[in-house]
Order: C-alpha cells, then structure tokens, then sequence
C-alpha cells in the first residue's frame, strides 16, 4: 500500500495523540479538514493494511507495578525453531528479535514481580536448555515510541 | 500511579485493546464498564497526566513505514561517566530508546540504544556519530535478522 500525503499526516497526529474527546474522529476530521468518515475509511484501511496494528493505550509498566527486563539467549543454530516457541508462548513476551552475535535470540519480558520473573526465566531455561541473562534497566536515559513519518 | 482500583483494571483491559472505530467510541467502553463517558476520558486524561499511560495513540508496524532497519547499539561507557552519556545518547531523535543495563562475564557493554534507520549502513552512520559525539570507541551494533514477536503488553490478565 502506498501511503498518500494525508495518510501520513494522519500517522503523524495519531501516533503521539489521539484525541482523548467524545468524538475524536470528528476532532482529526477538523484538525485536517476533512470529514469524520474519511478518518475513520482511513484508519479501516490502514488497520486492514497492517500498518497500523492497533489504537490505545501504550502504559509504563513500572507504574502499574510490573517488573520488565530485556534478555539475551544463546540459542544453538539448529535449536532456534524450538527456543522461538518456547519464548513466544509467554504472553509477558512482548518483543522478540533475532540479532547477530553469540546471544542471538533478545526478547523483553514483562512480569507482575520479580519472583515471577525469575520462575519465569527458569522455566524457560528448563524447557529450552539454553543460557538466558537477565539484564533488567538500571538506568532510563529514553523511552520514545513515535516515529515521525518522512512525506 | 497511585492505588490502582478494580475500575482502573478494568478500564485498563479495554484501552489495551483496539478502540473502536465508530463515533463515539469511549461511550461504547463506559457503556461496557457502567460507568460515563466523561469518567472514561477524565480517567484517560488522569493516567496520562501522571504518566502511567505513556501516549494513547496508533501503534504502527514500523518495517511496513520504511523503518526497516533496527539495530541495538550496545557501549562500554565507564561507570563515571554513565549518566552523561546516557542523555548525549537519548538526544539523538534516531535514538528511540536508552538503557543502562548490567554487565557480565564476556559483555562490557553497559549502555544500550535502539537505533532506527531505513538502512543498515543508515545506522551504522548514527551509530559513527553517537560514538563520536560521547567519545565511547568500544561499541557494538547488533542488527535485528528476524522479528518474532512483537505485541503491547495486555496487563491485569492474571487475575481476571
């Protein structure tokens, strides 16, 4: 899909905020000066299209009193398959890359405390036999979740 | 965020999801949760003002916007100089996200940064830069092969 120049725009805003308003499609529509009905066959379209994956609340996990960590796995080349499902079938697993280094498998685990996060992590390592570091932040420089769109 | 109530949960649970694309689509939640609309938006208003919601907005599948290259710069920055250059990093706008994480045996790196860029040699310039701007020669730039998983947080499942 190629994106024209109001879907862009329309990124843009939604993106870094959405009109938290009873009617916010209405609110977009007189923002870019167009109709309530054209935001919303755009948003349609563009959630069809997969590019946008979905509208709401993006939350600090610490405030709401969870613990979030990122990990590194070394995982045998011919084991990756197998590691991948045993990863991704926790549902605090919210991102998971292959990267290439001798920890090749990186994923961030969010977990409601953190002795559920070490049972966790030794499951995990009990089902995978793999090596896994826990490397939890200790400092935040940034957390930045908006990328601006080039027109 | 201060005491979290039932009704927080609640709410919580919906606004992690996709909200509705029809006119009203915060009467819809209260309508679910027996609660107003202006409660919904003053409780949505409140989070972000305190800052336990980070944005509220449309979460987009990056590679599919042209942001095709992402790579984890990892720095061995000595512990004196941690949080200086940590906010040197952060400034940087193809810099989404800084950490200072622990070393281990075999990993010297502490700071790490997600760099964003349409290209690999894309980010492997920024990476040249950040190095040249905090003076931090011993770096790595692990780049993402495959993407396996990537979702939002759905919280307050467990206890349902």
């Amino acid at each position: 899909m190629i994106l024209d120049e109001l879907d862009r725009r329309l990124l843009n805003i939604v993106q870094s905020s959405f009109p938290v308003s009873a009617e916010p499609y209405k609110v977009l529509a007189e923002q870019m000066a167009t109709t309530e009905e054209e935001i919303m066959n755009r948003i349609n379209k563009l959630k069809e299209e997969g590019i946008i994956r979905r509208v709401g609340g993006v939350f600090d996990s610490r405030k709401l009193g969870y613990k979030s960590s990122l990990c590194a796995m070394k995982v045998p080349v011919d084991k990756l398959k197998e590691a991948e499902e045993i990863i991704n079938s926790y549902p605090g697993v919210t991102h998971n890359y292959l990267r290439e280094h001798d920890y090749n498998m990186w994923f961030t685990l969010i977990s409601p405390s953190e002795e559920a996060m070490e049972e966790t992590l030794d499951e995990m390592r009990a089902k995978s036999g793999c090596e896994i570091r826990n490397l939890p932040a200790t400092r935040f420089f940034k957390i930045k979740v908006d990328f601006k769109l080039k027109n | 965020m201060g005491m979290i109530t039932e009704l927080d949960k609640k709410l919580i649970r919906f606004l992690q999801e996709d909200l509705p694309v029809t006119s009203r689509p915060y009467a819809k939640i209260a309508q679910e949760l027996e609660i107003t609309e202006e409660e919904v938006l003053s409780r949505i208003t409140k989070y972000l003002e305190e800052g336990s919601m980070r944005r509220f907005g449309v979460a987009l599948r990056h590679h599919k916007v042209g942001f095709t290259a992402n790579g984890m710069g990892t720095w061995d920055v000595p512990e004196e100089r941690a949080e200086e250059v940590g906010k040197i990093m952060a400034s940087f706008p193809e810099v989404s996200h800084c950490y200072q994480r622990p070393r281990f045996d075999g990993w010297p790196y502490s700071h790490f940064t997600m760099l964003h860029g349409q290209t690999r040699e894309e980010c492997e310039a920024i990476a040249k830069r950040i190095s040249e701007a905090t003076g931090i020669t011993n770096y790595g730039l692990l780049f993402s092969t495959a993407e396996l998983k990537k979702t939002s947080m759905r919280y307050f499942m467990e206890e349902k």
